[in-house]
């Protein structure tokens, strides 16, 4: 309990922190352990380059947008410190029923709502609160295998894009990606089960 | 007239019943006699024109005679659907038990004894297998293997505590008194409880797929059931092998020994099954050239991996899982797509078939007497037992693993997991093969089993769908496929891997993520057709299937409208012998998909084509027999011509003659030819500029035209589309003269000789022979002949947004958007020359 408590005091606003995102002292740690080891320099925060570091991550078709998500948070900051790290994976904790809401946060960040826009933010790249069509067409590129043509491809973009397109603009906005993904189940789909 | 079809059923099925009881009767007692008589006749009349021979075929004849009841009584089962009161109450199984009652009373009726009961080697040997393949085969594959953990704990960890508790606590009870005096010792009381552990899983089927209750909920009490009966008869052996051992041989080595064979036999027999499932897979790879076999190796190996396992005295239902399981995914894209049917339909109808034998000799063999022995205790206890383990095991279990699962069981699934444990035939022909020498008390036992299986399938049955609904369990949810939301899954999974990544741990994801790059290294490689292999992506599958949907719809639209002139183009046609021939799909898609959507940036547009379009479909709507006509004869190769019958064993011939080959070769080229020449030159920006004065005239004209002509003129513009595409394609058979020349003269010759309607599309080309006619247009519909199938799509598209709401704007990179800016604009192209003709007809 000792060392426990060593690394925690040394989190700054770490009762704010649990709070906020739902983490218990367990996970704290470890996620803090997982900062450190990513921090090369000991820095106290991370760049780009450190998650760059992450061998899987760089074979991940949209590992780049993963990781310009975690940059993303903030008013344009290059770097990461630890909070705002654990709260970009706080995104991932599964949603528990059983846990009595607190008052205090009406939307916690790991709601449906906080999830979805995570997806969101990830074609969003240029964010203007819209997926347009070439925002789109990046992600399917980057998924697709290679087997598929580039035809193929604005063929499926346009057709996804219709499928949510309501309001006929030629680009997705948050509401109607939210519409088109109602009966998906994403509190399941986008929650990592070590993070509960 | 439904009342009647079910009167006519039930009096179809009576009698036979009836028949193949007394037939029994008659002939089984009077063999003998029988034989003489017939000899005597042979004496008497010398040469027999016709002789009566029911021995010789006894056996079969009785087999397909229960086949056929078998058969009304699904029948049956569809006639009460339609009584949908009847269903709704009762299950399928619990209904088809009661009928096997009354089947069962009709042939104690006439036979004062139990003359079919269902014997122990028919139902493991013929009738469990391919309800189990069936189950295998149909399985979730994704849904399965992420909740194999539950499962196993389920099977595994709840069967052997449902056995073991449920024999214990009878076996307490006995001491305690409950239940009289019976020579039953504590090892036969956990045989006993062993054989009852089982939930069936052709009866859970039955009940569950009737309720719709979610994938999660369905996955575990089915995955539970099917490897539950594998470990149940396993258990059952390490039982039986125990009590003929006797109490006073067993110690600690022997109980180690039983539970190392346990799990040796459990998982041993699922590996028979996964080597079978290579097999399989390796079969299917090259069994190109006789696909018409192909699906009767799917039925042999599957069968042959059940058999070896039972030779290898391992389980033989986890190796017939397993077998389904582990290939279908290969083999499904190994064979072809109609053998893939083939599978299906013939599983499906051997599942149902057996499944529907099960039930009912579950009601037959229970009307025989002998066997009905009463001990209240026992059997009132049994029932108590059976049901609150049951329930004790899910709820323990369950909260055992809500632990650590994602997506924790809700407690009302919990409930009716643990009311879903219903007992069927595996527990029933466990009971019969009971040996009544060492087990004195055999028939109370197979008594007390056909109780509780009554007591499960039928009440347990019947009150599922009330409880399911009043407990208000999430039932599945029917969505229609969804582009946006496959993208996003495969986006979610890629998230999760890397926040994995991130996180530095490994999760699910990882394992998923592993698994499917071993996929599609290794496995792959070996057990896929190469062909198969380079297929395309999930996402395009997905893509793919829903314009094929839409194209059924967008016809079927058509036809409800009236008038299916708007597919009177050659896309449609293209559709068709793409889709048959694999070409690839997209070029041609965009064809047809394109709608009033794509052009909603210049919403004035479709307005102009809307009314083009409801007058055309107005004129059309009046001689819709024509048209059907005229696209028959246009675009379905088969009906040009005489259909040569061939038989072959191996084959399905597709009648093509080696003209129609070349035809199909000619359009494919073509298409090919255009789309790459439009690739290469794009649409020349001046010839842009130039043409829309003149098509904008041409739109005036031919609007004006089919207002105040085409009463007069039965196929209106549609001939003009068709001599257009002919005198495309007459452009082309400059190059491929010959075979085109054969084809314009089978034309001349068929309208000429047959149908009445004389197809004077075909006209122009009768006069001209193809070498003549390369008009001037066809340069230009050579340069951009993108444009014109566009535009003629284009205008002849039904406007219904709301019933074709999903046809996509599909835009093909290689046209440009100004081609599509014409094509909202534009009546299509009129060749000068056909008009002339058209006015010189008219």
């Amino acid at each position: 309990m000792g060392s426990r408590g060593s690394t925690l005091s040394k989190i700054p606003n770490v009762d704010k922190l649990m709070q906020e995102t739902g983490f218990s002292q367990a996970h704290i740690i470890r996620l803090h352990d997982r900062f450190r080891a990513l921090d090369n320099d000991e820095k106290g925060y991370l760049c780009p380059q450190d998650f760059e570091a992450i061998k899987e991550l760089a074979m991940n078709p949209i590992g780049d947008r993963i990781i310009g998500a975690f940059f993303a948070q903030g008013p344009q900051q290059e770097t990461v410190d630890f909070n705002s790290f654990v709260k970009v994976l706080a995104h991932f904790r599964p949603t528990d029923k059983n846990r009595p809401k607190e008052s205090t946060s009406p939307d916690p960040i790991n709601s449906r709502t906080n999830k979805l826009k995570f997806a969101f933010q990830l074609y969003d790249q240029d964010k203007d609160g819209k997926i347009s069509r070439d925002e789109l067409l990046q992600v399917l590129r980057a998924m697709l295998e290679m087997q598929v043509t580039e035809e193929q491809l604005e063929s499926i973009t346009d057709r996804t894009i219709q499928e949510s397109d309501t309001d006929r603009d030629n680009a997705i906005s948050f509401e109607e990606f939210r519409k088109s993904l109602d009966k998906v189940n994403i509190e399941h789909k986008m929650s990592i089960r070590f993070l509960r | 007239m439904p009342f009647a079809t079910c009167l006519f059923l039930l009096c179809a099925v009576v009698p036979v019943c009836d028949a193949a009881a007394g037939e029994e009767d008659i002939w089984g007692v009077s063999n003998s006699s029988s034989q003489n008589t017939e000899g005597q006749e042979q004496n008497n009349s010398g040469l027999p024109i016709v002789t009566f021979r029911w021995n010789h075929v006894q056996t079969p004849f009785l087999v397909s005679v229960w086949i056929i009841v078998g058969c009304l009584l699904c029948k049956l089962n569809l006639v009460f659907e339609l009584n949908h009161r009847v269903t709704n109450i009762f299950p399928e199984s619990g209904l088809l038990i009661l009928i096997g009652f009354v089947l069962g009373g009709i042939v104690w009726g006439a036979d004062k004894k139990a003359t079919f009961a269902l014997q122990p080697t028919t139902f493991f040997y013929y009738l469990l297998p391919q309800i189990i393949l069936d189950a295998g085969y149909c399985m979730p594959n994704k849904l399965f293997f992420s909740n194999m953990g539950a499962i196993l704990v389920y099977a595994v960890i709840g069967t052997c505590w449902n056995a073991g508790a449920v024999g214990i606590s009878l076996w307490g009870c006995y001491e305690g008194g409950a239940m009289g005096h019976l020579e039953i010792g504590f090892l036969q009381f956990l045989l006993f409880g062993s054989l009852l552990s089982a939930v069936d899983p052709v009866a859970v089927i039955a009940v569950f797929e009737e309720v719709h209750v979610n994938e999660v909920l369905f996955i575990l009490v089915f995955g539970e059931s099917l490897l539950n009966d594998g470990v149940t008869v396993v258990l059952y052996n390490v039982c039986d092998a125990f009590v003929s051992l006797g109490a006073a041989k067993i110690n600690a080595a022997e109980i180690i020994k039983g539970i190392i064979s346990f799990f040796v036999v459990a998982f041993g027999g699922a590996l028979v099954g996964v080597i079978f499932a290579i097999i399989l897979c390796l079969l299917t790879r090259c069994t190109k050239n006789i696909q018409i076999i192909e699906a009767g190796f799917i039925f042999v190996i599957s069968y042959l991996s059940y058999l070896t396992a039972e030779m290898l005295s391992l389980s033989a239902i986890m190796a017939i899982t397993f077998c389904g399981v582990c290939s279908q995914k290969y083999i499904n894209v190994n064979m072809d797509e109609r053998s893939v049917n083939t599978v299906r339909y013939a599983m499906k109808v051997f599942a149902n078939g057996s499944e529907t034998m099960i039930f009912v000799f579950l009601g037959i063999s229970a009307i025989d007497p002998a066997i009905w022995v009463w001990n209240t205790g026992f059997i009132l206890l049994t029932l108590l037992f059976v049901f609150v383990y049951r329930i004790m095991g899910v709820f323990f279990l369950t909260w055992f693993l809500n632990k650590t699962r994602l997506v924790p069981v809700e407690t009302i699934e919990q409930v009716i997991m643990s009311y879903g444990g219903l007992r069927g035939g595996v527990a029933y022909a466990l009971a019969t093969v009971l040996d009544p020498v060492k087990i004195k008390e055999k028939n109370l036992m197979l008594c007390t089993t056909f109780l509780v299986i009554y007591f499960t399938v039928v009440l347990q049955g019947v009150t599922m769908k009330p409880l399911v609904k009043w407990l208000k369990v999430k039932r599945s949810a029917q969505s229609e496929l969804k582009l946006i939301e496959k993208l996003n899954n495969r986006t979610f999974e890629h998230t999760l891997c890397a926040v994995e990544d991130i996180c530095g741990r490994i999760g699910d994801n990882w394992w998923i993520r592993g698994w499917n790059r071993f996929e599609q290294k290794w496995i792959c490689r070996y057990l896929m057709k190469p062909s198969a292999r380079k297929s395309q992506d999930y996402l395009f599958g997905v893509f793919h299937q829903l314009n094929l949907e839409d194209a059924v719809n967008y016809v079927s639209e058509g036809e409800r409208r009236g008038s299916l002139a708007f597919m009177r183009s050659e896309d449609a046609a293209s559709v068709d012998f793409k889709k048959k021939f694999g070409t690839d799909m997209s070029d041609i898609m965009p064809d047809i998909m394109r709608t009033h959507f794509d052009v909603s940036p210049r919403a004035s547009v479709p307005s102009v084509s809307l009314e083009i379009h409801e007058n055309d479909t107005k004129n059309l709507r009046n001689n819709n027999d024509v048209n059907v006509h005229h696209l028959l004869q246009q675009h379905l190769y088969k009906s040009r011509k005489h259909h040569r019958h061939k038989y072959s064993r191996s084959h399905f011939s597709i009648n093509q003659s080696e003209d129609e080959v070349q035809e199909i070769f000619q359009r494919t080229m073509r298409s090919r030819l255009e789309s790459f020449k439009s690739a290469k030159m794009g649409v020349a920006p001046a010839k842009k500029i130039s043409k829309h004065p003149q098509k904008d005239r041409q739109q005036k004209m031919s609007n004006g035209k089919s207002l105040d002509k085409s009463k007069a003129h039965p196929y209106g513009d549609e001939d003009f589309e068709f001599s257009d595409g002919n005198s495309a394609s007459g452009g082309e058979a400059a190059t491929y003269q010959t075979p085109y020349a054969t084809r314009c003269k089978r034309y001349v010759a068929y309208s000429k000789t047959g149908t009445g309607i004389v197809n004077r599309a075909f006209m122009p080309e009768m006069d001209t022979p193809p070498t003549m006619r390369t008009p001037p247009w066809l340069s230009q519909a050579e340069t951009d002949g993108s444009v014109a199938p566009s535009q003629r799509a284009q205008r002849s598209l039904p406007w219904s947004p709301s019933n074709i709401r999903r046809l996509a704007p599909l835009r093909i990179s290689n046209r440009s958007t100004d081609s599509f800016i014409m094509a909202d604009v534009v009546k299509p192209p009129e060749n000068p020359e056909d008009r002339n003709s058209r006015r010189d007809e008219t």
